[in-house]
């Protein structure tokens, strides 16, 4: 199956505030996302400050749901407002809602969910999030081929968003990959100047 | 255009009309609701899984809302559609608040509503994927019905959807008996609770029990089940027959 983009962004901005994960169909995931801002524009606009993230959940949702005989996209909206903070809301196909502490996504996460079961705690820091994440991500990248490439982090706080990449030679390695070289020249060259044995 | 369906246009963003529907296939969706009547009303049980096809997916999913000041509904199946129906149950209790006559739906009314939906939904091959159970007391009447994706409605002392049916109905009707004590009830549905655990492949060991009263719905904390293996049978079950299973 040939690889589109080795780099997309899947992690899309709907407000200052909120942002979606999506997974499945890219053409489905983005127009959802296009209509959600859309309608979070006009939303803010009339509300006059920050949508909150439970309504652009329940957008993302509405789409979902009334067109769920035509959608192949799980999305996972995220954000900050300030008055529930951080919330995570998981809608997967069929168009479901689900509030969660935590929550993934995507064909990757299939290989994850025993990781989770064991790794994610209550009450975790920003910098422990973040390299759990970026952890998980990778493992997935590992044994999923349908993902790999580069991974892509977001974190939206009371302070505001920001935005992190780590490209794909800088993820650790997992059982059985090995430490990439330039060439097997440079191999040959740093070891004994013995005849290889075959 | 009805209010009710220019919404579900907006947010349908509405197809051509004359796209034929047809009947979808469910993605997340709830196992077993059990239901039985007791002394002082309605109890129902229902654990918290919401599968995605084999993988226990979600964990933590209510299956069981009070509806307005009478009734308490529980579902199985897609949770999308349960949610949805929630919503429409919703704006009826609304708009039924907004007479301000002091009057109030009742399970009887708000089943018949859910069986008009659900009947109408399947005749035009479009239907939510659910089965509900709708318990509740009103003036005293106990009341305890069911509706299935495709219409069928009944009431009875003891109901039960999915799995249930032939897991927990069998039980229910050898111990199920008029006034039972709350005790009693909660024991008998968590013995039914326990069955469908060990037998049904979706079950996940979380659950809730609700009670309705003529005084309210509460609906418990979430807990988990104790399980027992320790059958002797259960230790070296292919020992006289290597290689069984």
């Amino acid at each position: 199956m040939y690889v589109a983009n080795r780099a997309s962004d899947k992690i899309t901005q709907l407000t200052d505030n909120v942002y979606v994960c999506r997974s499945g169909s890219a053409a489905d995931s983005q127009v959802v996302s296009d209509y959600v801002r859309y309608f979070l524009h006009q939303h803010t606009i009339q509300l006059g400050q920050p949508a909150t993230v439970k309504v652009a959940a329940n957008l993302v949702r509405s789409l979902s749901y009334n067109n769920k005989d035509m959608l192949q996209t799980g999305l996972i909206v995220g954000g900050w407002d300030k008055y529930e903070g951080g919330k995570i809301y998981g809608i997967p196909l069929g168009g479901t809602i689900i509030e969660q502490p935590f929550t993934i996504g995507g064909s990757g996460s299939s290989y994850l969910y025993g990781f989770f079961d064991q790794a994610w705690k209550e009450g975790m820091t920003k910098e422990e999030a973040e390299q759990l994440v970026v952890k998980a991500v990778s493992l997935a990248i590992a044994r999923d081929g349908a993902s790999g490439g580069v991974v892509r982090t977001v974190i939206i706080n009371s302070e505001g968003v920001t935005r992190n990449f780590y490209p794909g030679d800088t993820l650790p390695l997992w059982h059985e990959e090995l430490e990439p070289q330039n060439s097997l020249l440079d191999i040959l060259n740093t070891s004994s100047p013995e005849p290889m044995n075959m | 255009m009805s209010y009710m369906d220019s919404k579900m246009s907006q947010h349908g963003l509405i197809g051509s009309e004359s796209d034929s529907q047809r009947t979808l296939y469910p993605y997340v969706t709830g196992t077993s609701v059990v239901a039985l009547k007791y002394k002082d009303g309605i109890l129902m049980a229902a654990d918290m899984g919401g599968s995605y096809g084999s993988t226990l997916r979600y964990k933590t999913v209510e299956r069981m809302k009070p509806i307005g000041k009478h009734s308490l509904l529980g579902a199985s199946g897609e949770i999308s559609d349960f949610q949805e129906i929630l919503r429409y149950l919703d704006e009826l209790i609304l708009y039924d608040n907004m007479w301000d006559d002091g009057n109030s739906f009742g399970p009887k009314e708000v089943h018949n509503y859910l069986t008009r939906v659900m009947y109408n939904r399947r005749n035009k091959f479009n239907p939510l994927w659910n089965s509900l159970v709708l318990g509740g007391v009103k003036n005293g009447q106990k009341y305890l019905g069911m509706v299935s994706m495709i219409g069928v409605n009944f009431e009875d002392n003891h109901v039960a959807t999915g799995f249930g049916n032939h897991l927990a109905r069998p039980i229910l009707r050898d111990e199920w008996h008029e006034n039972l004590s709350f005790e009693d009830g909660v024991k008998l549905l968590e013995k039914c609770m326990r069955v469908l655990l060990y037998r049904d492949r979706s079950a996940v060991n979380k659950l809730q029990i609700a009670k309705i009263t003529e005084e309210g719905v509460t609906i418990s904390p979430p807990y988990s089940l104790k399980t027992f293996w320790g059958f002797s049978a259960f230790h070296n079950p292919t020992v006289g027959a290597e290689g069984s299973w």
